[in-house]
């Protein structure tokens, strides 16, 4: 309309500033900047994290080391960059990951592209992941089972290969069943004889039957599992490395093979497909760097949903108190400007107040009224994830007080009156027309709490995470839940794989992946709890005032 | 008009609210004087006069609501059939139930309809299913909103529109069959279709309830009121019958809000 207008019409005064245009802008571009860090950071993490279970291809490169003597080396490269040297000329390096710590211990090799003489992709080269020495690279030559022995030119090499390490998979469950759970089962039995023996309740006598039982049993099963680990040594896979060294795996470290210079796409996409199933539902290996990160992801979901459980009712009666009930004076007041400061603790210092409070004094008091026959070990007084929940439920609290204040506070006075016109008492009022009311917002406060506890790790690390924890605080052994034991967390995980683990240069692809999978855990959680809060909101729509 | 007509119940009486030198103060500011006034038992009284002028103060100590707000405080007394509100033996929480309250905004519990029909009794810790059934009958029916909601009772209130709203309030506030219902000018949020049902739903009430309603329409208080009382700030000018109030007013004050010179 303002083009029709002829220029000094008097209609266009307004100046730029004025109208604020500038302020738009800026406002616009510190939006912009901040969706552009966030997207990048996820994006980085995502390409990073889904690349590192796609197969890449192994190279074989003739490199120069002497005059006129080169070395075979095989592997992916992971890295290539330009490095200057002091005189001026540069050089195009690349690493290049070898696998086989078995035969050396440095898997990742720096080579100068200057000294590569010849570079091909053989299609016979296989890669192969084991139980111990992470990946190695080969070239397959037989596989020798009982049977016999099958070429690896045979056409029903393949077929063969993948039965055995299916048949070697199944074993090793069978293997962990019987030393996890029925060996388990005798050792806390004997356990249980020696608190006996101990507190003097039965004699040693007494004991000596049951115990001899135990212990052939315990023979027998050990015998059983010894029987099944040498039945899968009879069968091996032999073959060589490019640089003629022989090696021959054992049929009960192999985890799974792959030729990747031979598949097309799909065969890629699906073996990556498989490595990411392996990585969610399996135990990690070799200190963390090798194998899945099941036990990390439980330990999160599990600790972050105990945290919930605990600081949810804890901050709701807290803010229901501090709004409805308490007289609005300079103590209520200073007891918010408390509440909001807790939020502003560094997290390391809830660590440290867990450890002393909940671990030492509560915890240990409890293990003198209730587990005084197992002392001096202990039991509650111990890091562990119900401890770990409650330090974070600490932490988390000013967020979920200061949500369901401001939901409580929101709740129009016409609507308490009414209640209240109807006869209801104020704690009727509260229960059954305030809080009701006020419900999505306190999910709100509940979702943000998770969402800040979920990430933490600074805490955690002096509470109840482990680098590695032996079993899972929910299982199939009565009492099925297991609060005082450790565990494991995708963002310790992060941690310790990234400065903690011998060879961080192989742990980098795992971290990313595994900062994917907290993320998507985190948002997953996240979401969940905004689906309850919708359908919430959907079933009391609030009124149009 | 047929509103006009006063019900003259043998079982009435005159004298049901006895509102007897009352003075109502929030903290330094005195909000009522000295007010005295009789409301008859089954009949609609309603309160007119200017905004702040202290004829919701006056209404919403009939339920004691006002207690809810910090550094109130009151001289004279109110009875309800003889007894003192202010007496130690009330319980604020009985006197509620007695007393029924409809306020300016709809107001409807993030609840479902038969929910919110039913809290009264819910609270009072009455939950036979068959009781309540006949209660969300009996009051919907008396709201004259049975037909409409009888097939999604146990929908959310807030699907209902504005009118529909304030006739499920005023179910509430029946559902407990209180003695007297206290409107809070019930029609303010509500357009002229709606207000129009809300007032024939007073008429229709007024034989089984004591109605005191606030108003800023004088229509409304011709169409459906049988005694009108005038306050003017925060003092009682004038009260008598409606229609001679309307067509005699004693007061000079009276007949210049009226006739609408100030307001």
């Amino acid at each position: 309309m303002s083009d029709a207008l002829p220029p000094n019409s008097g209609f266009r005064t307004t100046g730029r500033s004025r109208r604020g245009e500038p302020w738009v802008w800026l406002t616009a571009a510190g939006l912009a900047i901040g969706v552009i860090m966030a997207l990048g950071l996820f994006l980085l993490i995502l390409l990073k994290g889904t690349a590192s279970f796609w197969p890449r291809p192994i190279d074989v490169m003739e490199v120069r080391v002497a005059e006129g003597a080169t070395e075979k080396i095989a592997g992916f490269v992971t890295q290539e960059s330009t490095r200057s040297e002091p005189d001026g000329t540069e050089h195009r390096e690349i690493q290049v990951f070898r696998g086989n710590k078995d035969i050396r211990p440095e898997a990742f090799v720096f080579i100068d592209e200057a000294n590569i003489a010849s570079r091909s992709r053989p299609e016979d080269l296989m890669w192969v992941e084991r139980m111990e020495y992470g990946p190695g690279i080969i070239e397959p030559v037989a596989l020798e089972t009982p049977e016999g022995r099958i070429e690896a030119a045979d056409p029903s090499f393949h077929d063969k290969l993948d039965a055995v390490i299916e048949r070697s998979e199944q074993a090793r469950e069978e293997i962990l069943d019987i030393e996890r759970h029925q060996i388990g089962r005798i050792s806390r039995e004997l356990e249980k004889h020696e608190r006996a023996e101990r507190s003097g309740e039965k004699t040693a006598q007494e004991l000596a039957g049951r115990r001899a039982e135990l212990q052939a049993s315990f023979e027998k099963l050990q015998a059983q599992s010894g029987a099944i680990h040498d039945k899968l040594k009879e069968t091996k896979l032999v073959g060589r490395t490019v640089d003629g060294a022989d090696v021959s795996y054992t049929s009960d470290v192999l985890v799974r093979t792959f030729m990747p210079n031979a598949a097309g796409f799909f065969d890629r996409l699906g073996e990556a497909l498989s490595r990411a199933g392996a990585f969610l539902s399996e135990d990690p290996r070799e200190a963390n760097t090798e194998g899945g990160v099941f036990p990390a992801i439980f330990g999160t979901v599990v600790m972050t949903l105990a945290m919930s459980f605990f600081v949810t009712p804890f901050g709701v009666i807290a803010a229901i108190y501090l709004r409805e009930y308490a007289s609005q004076g300079l103590m209520v007041q200073f007891v918010r400007i408390s509440v909001n400061n807790l939020a502003g603790v560094p997290s390391i210092v809830f660590g440290v107040f867990g450890l002393a409070f909940f671990v030492y004094t509560v915890g240990g008091t409890v293990d003198q009224w209730f587990f005084a026959d197992k002392l001096p070990t202990p039991t509650y007084g111990t890091p562990g994830i119900l401890w770990a929940s409650l330090t974070l439920a600490l932490l988390t609290l000013p967020v979920v007080i200061v949500a369901t204040e401001e939901a409580l506070a929101a709740v129009p006075r016409g609507v308490r009156e009414a209640a209240l016109a109807c006869g209801a008492s104020k704690w009727q009022t509260i229960q059954r027309v305030v809080l009701p009311a006020s419900l999505p917002g306190i999910l709100t406060g509940v979702i943000l709490a998770m969402a800040r506890g979920a990430g933490e790790v600074a805490p955690l690390m002096l509470v109840g995470v482990v680098k590695l924890a032996p079993s899972l605080p929910i299982d199939s052994i009565a009492p099925f839940v297991h609060p005082e034991r450790k565990f494991m967390h995708l963002g310790f995980h992060i941690y310790d794989l990234g400065f903690q683990s011998p060879d961080a240069e192989a742990a980098k692809p795992i971290v990313y992946a595994t900062a994917l999978l907290l993320i998507v855990v985190v948002v997953t959680l996240n979401l969940s709890a905004i689906l309850i809060r919708n359908k919430l909101k959907k079933r009391f729509a609030v009124s149009s005032f | 008009m047929p509103a006009q007509a006063t019900s003259t119940d043998a079982a009435s009486r005159p004298d049901f609210i006895q509102v007897d030198q009352f003075s109502f103060h929030y903290g330094p500011k005195q909000a009522l004087f000295d007010i005295h006034m009789d409301i008859p038992e089954h009949q609609v009284t309603a309160l007119i006069g200017p905004s702040g002028c202290g004829k919701s103060t006056l209404l919403r100590n009939l339920n004691r609501m006002n207690d809810l707000i910090e550094g109130v405080r009151h001289e004279g007394d109110i009875r309800i059939g003889g007894t003192s509100l202010y007496d130690p033996s009330v319980e604020v929480i009985s006197l509620r139930k007695r007393v029924g309250m409809v306020f300016q905004k709809y107001n409807p519990f993030a609840k479902s309809i038969y929910e919110n029909v039913v809290f009264s009794l819910r609270v009072a810790g009455r939950g036979r299913k068959t009781e309540l059934d006949e209660t969300v009958e009996r009051a919907l029916t008396d709201a004259a909103l049975w037909d409409e909601v009888k097939d999604r009772l146990h929908d959310s209130a807030f699907g209902l529109s504005g009118g529909q709203q304030q006739r499920l309030c005023i179910a509430r506030a029946i559902a407990n069959q209180p003695e007297i219902l206290l409107m809070d000018e019930p029609c303010a949020a509500l357009d002229p279709l709606a207000t129009l049902r809300i007032e024939d739903l007073i008429i229709g009430l007024k034989q089984r309830y004591t109605i005191v309603i606030v108003t800023h329409n004088m229509e409304q208080a011709t169409r459906c009121s049988d005694r009108t009382a005038f306050l003017y700030m925060g003092k009682l000018v004038e009260y008598g019958p409606t229609l001679a109030m309307f067509e005699r007013p004693k007061e000079p004050q009276t007949e210049a809000y009226i006739t609408g010179r100030f307001s």
